[in-house]
């Protein structure tokens, strides 16, 4: 049995009263692929931070490659072979990829003046060492997430780097790209470097790591192997929950579809795109990254004005060029961006819920009905169950899924016909990605026409009745959901 | 003992409820003593007083239109330009309305507002589609408008002052209510009430709040963000052409470089009244306490002979940092417990 790399004991963590952490214990051996999960808020990110210094443990002790420390400082951290990429990868993205690279070299060397062939060479060998062909010279702002991450590694591995730290590193990369990503990692642990993993993706943790370590509420619920976890065991871990997973029945279907597309496109992003949507229905929309599922979606709100083909709505044809002119015609999005595009975060949950359907709470002439506004900030909060003791209390201090709650109760309460949701479970734990689902299911069958845009199979084929398959900014297959499976959709999509 | 925790409790949390309100009143508060315990008497007098309040009119009034535009989290640096270009057009009409006796039409003070408030609507309607339609950062829209807005001025008076229009109409302006109040400040006040009156209670200031809070989100909300530009800027020319009136009834006159500094000023005041410069926030009672508390240390400091004038830019900048400085610890402390939290 090798030398544990990292063994941080007994790790107690408090904010102003809130524990973070309590009594964590976790070791990692060299040249391990070890898995961290949690639901947001469970202390995945506190540990991580203390593991690399940003912040100090109330009491506990930490090893790291044979030597002790009370806490480590973020140096330390980085001297001794500690290297954390984070989810924004903290590039720069006004520089070439050239200057990303040799930057921290630079500073560390403490130059005063620029030497390019050097700088040159420096990131020309630290690309080498993961295989990653990339234009030096470009900007790192028109680069993809995959390659700014691949930059974020390369970086990472110039120092001495013994443990490099991964917080949810695949959440914005395609199937392919993540495919890469775990090439890269596999690589990287023959090397003996060992790789800390922070994910909630269930199949992700079974395809990559050797073994597990699952907190709930800043607390050690299971760690040991990944081969002895299965998928019910994890969703347990994760929520102290048990799931059963409801299938999506449309049980009524208008006669008549309240939208139709026909042959609708946007110049290099999709083409000819025509489907029916009824009331009662929710179509699932699935397709890798760059198949225009976006667009597609963007276009149905009128961010993204379509160039060819047309709507109808109820029969009757209509443009949408705005998203003023899709709300006016009961078309509502739940972007994929919760937090730049759903929500006002500094501002109140009670804002938050009321801004679209605001024009209508008035005494007269624009000027505010409060016992209205009052009394639909009650009603919405109560009928999402939105976990907050003050509606007026600013919404980014609520958790994801009740973030997206948010979003949803702002449609919904302008009592919309269609809603269309474009990932609407990203970044939501699994007990609230369950309680969407539910609420999303419950909305078809009260007559609400429903589009769900989503990457995750498992999510579509449980909630939708259709599924239309998307691939180079085409419909490739219509699918009837009951009959379809992931593999079936997968071969469509690739 | 026991009786006087949740008295410091209660305070703690007025204090709380919103730090920067109190602070300024605190500073305020210290001020006015100070004065009253080495200047009592030149000071504290209802014509000191009143005179303060005939002066800050001008440049309150253009504050509160940046204010509204920083809310949106804009900015509108033209103001000095509208006033000055609405005070000259309307010094021109007065000249003209002017009878043989020196005197005016009954109906005059009513046409030069009406036309000034439409002219300061029509110049913040153009800075408005220049931000809006043309995505121009309103730091440089507005920059570029003003600079264009006092270009007018001069190419029409050759840098000259325009005045010798009848005294009627400063008169007029300058009269007390009841002998008390000053008209300016009854438009100040009159003005202030109604932003308050649009900020919190009606759609478009919920909305006003939310588009500076994030234009995208506003966007994948379903507003109209083109238009509430629009409305933010026209509104903000208008206080900009009425602290042009008071102006003009200041200095009985109209000149295109008259109040060239307020431009500054006015984001100082905004800043200072708790504004904050990436929009989503700010209170009309936060900018009105920063005015007053600024004449007033400008007027306490007139009142010591032996420092002079000069000092006044000095100390003006001291208290806007002073108060940035002690912004970023309270916000700091209390951005750190939520994010944890």
């Amino acid at each position: 049995m090798a030398e544990n790399l990292l063994k941080a004991e007994g790790i107690y963590k408090s904010f102003v009263g809130v524990q973070a952490l309590k009594n964590v214990t976790f070791e990692i051996k060299p040249g391990e692929i070890h898995c961290l999960a949690g639901e947001n808020g469970s202390g995945k990110s506190t540990l991580i931070k203390i593991i690399s210094g940003v912040y100090a443990p109330d009491s506990g002790s930490m090893e790291f490659a044979g030597k002790k420390y009370e806490k480590i400082t973020p140096i330390e951290a980085i001297k001794s072979g500690i290297q954390v990429i984070y989810q924004d990868f903290s590039v720069f993205p006004n520089l070439t990829v050239m200057e990303n690279l040799a930057f921290n070299s630079e500073l560390a060397d403490r130059r005063k003046f620029v030497n390019w062939k050097r700088m040159r060479k420096i990131a020309t060998e630290a690309i080498a060492k993961i295989d990653f062909k990339v234009d030096l010279d470009a900007l790192v702002g028109s680069l993809t997430v995959a390659e700014k991450q691949m930059i974020a590694i390369s970086r990472a591995l110039m120092f001495n780097t013994k443990l490099i730290i991964m917080d949810e590193p695949t959440t914005a990369l395609t199937k392919k790209e993540v495919g890469n990503l775990f090439n890269i990692i596999l690589k990287l642990k023959e090397r003996g470097i060992a790789i800390l993993f922070v994910s909630h993706k269930l199949n992700e943790v079974f395809e990559i790591s050797d073994f597990f370590t699952i907190l709930r509420s800043g607390e050690l619920v299971a760690s040991g192997n990944t081969a002895d976890l299965d998928a019910k065991k994890f969703s347990y871990f994760m929520t102290g929950r048990e799931f059963t997973a409801k299938r999506f029945e449309a049980k009524n279907i208008s006669s008549e579809p309240i939208l139709e597309t026909k042959n609708i496109g946007i110049e290099g992003s999709f083409q000819d795109v025509s489907f029916d949507l009824h009331k009662g229905e929710i179509i699932g929309i699935t397709g890798l990254l760059d198949s225009g599922r976006t667009e597609l979606a963007l276009s149905l709100f009128g961010i993204l004005p379509i160039d060819t083909g047309s709507f109808k709505i109820n029969g009757k044809q209509v443009k949408i060029t705005n998203p003023q002119t899709a709300v006016a015609h009961k078309i509502g999005y739940l972007p994929e961006d919760r937090l730049s595009e759903g929500l006002f975060l500094n501002q109140s949950i009670a804002d938050n819920i009321i801004i679209s359907e605001i024009d209508r709470l008035t005494v007269f002439a624009g000027v505010l009905d409060t016992k209205k506004r009052t009394d639909e900030i009650a009603r919405w909060v109560k009928e999402l169950s939105i976990a907050t003791p003050n509606p007026e209390n600013a919404c980014q201090t609520l958790s994801g899924g009740n973030q997206q709650r948010i979003v949803l109760a702002k449609w919904l309460a302008l009592n919309l016909d269609i809603l269309v949701l474009n990932g609407p479970t990203v970044g939501v734990d699994i007990g609230s990605k369950h309680d969407i689902h539910e609420i999303l299911q419950n909305l078809a069958n009260e007559g609400l026409a429903l589009i769900i845009i989503s990457d995750d199979l498992p999510e579509v084929l449980e909630n939708c009745s259709r599924i239309l398959v998307m691939k180079a900014g085409r419909v490739v297959s219509d699918l009837d959901a009951a009959k379809a499976d992931e593999q079936m959709i997968l071969s469509y999509m690739m | 003992m026991e009786a006087k925790a949740p008295l410091k409790a209660k305070f703690a949390t007025v204090y709380a409820s919103d730090r920067h309100l109190w602070r300024l009143i605190f500073m305020i508060a210290i001020w006015m003593i100070f004065i009253a315990i080495t200047r009592f008497q030149k000071f504290y007098s209802v014509l000191n007083f009143q005179t303060m309040a005939s002066q800050f009119p001008e440049f309150g009034l253009m504050a509160l239109g940046v204010m509204i535009c920083m809310i949106t989290g804009g900015i509108d640096l033209s103001v000095v330009g509208v006033a000055n270009l609405t005070s000259i057009l309307m010094a021109y009409l007065l000249l003209s309305l002017t009878t043989a006796t020196g005197g005016l039409p009954g109906y005059a003070i009513f046409l030069v507002f009406f036309l000034a408030v439409a002219i300061g609507a029509l110049a913040g309607i153009f800075n408005g589609i220049l931000v809006s339609k043309f995505h121009i950062p309103p730091i440089l829209a507005t920059m570029g408008s003003g600079e264009l807005f006092t270009g007018i001025c001069l190419a029409l008076t050759k840098g000259n002052a325009v005045s010798k229009f009848s005294r009627t109409y400063s008169m007029t302006i300058n009269n007390k209510i009841g002998g008390m109040i000053p008209v300016q400040l009854v438009i100040f006040v009159i003005m202030a009430i109604f932003i308050w009156f649009l900020l919190s209670r009606t759609v478009f200031g919920t909305k006003l709040y939310m588009l500076g809070t994030s234009e995208r989100a506003a966007r994948f909300s379903g507003l109209n963000n083109d238009r509430l530009l629009i409305k933010t800027y026209m509104l903000s020319g208008l206080c900009a052409a009425l602290g042009g009136m008071v102006m003009l009834a200041n200095y009985n006159s109209a000149r295109a470089d008259y109040g060239t500094v307020y431009t500054l000023q006015c984001v100082l005041i905004v800043v200072l009244g708790g504004v904050n410069p990436n929009g989503g926030k700010g209170r009309i009672s936060g900018v009105v306490l920063s005015i007053i508390l600024l004449r007033m240390l400008e007027t306490g400091i007139n009142r010591f002979p032996s420092i002079s004038s000069y000092y006044i830019s000095l100390i003006w900048g001291g208290v806007l940092i002073l108060v940035m400085v002690l912004n970023y610890f309270t916000e700091n402390s209390t951005r750190f417990v939520k994010k944890q939290a």
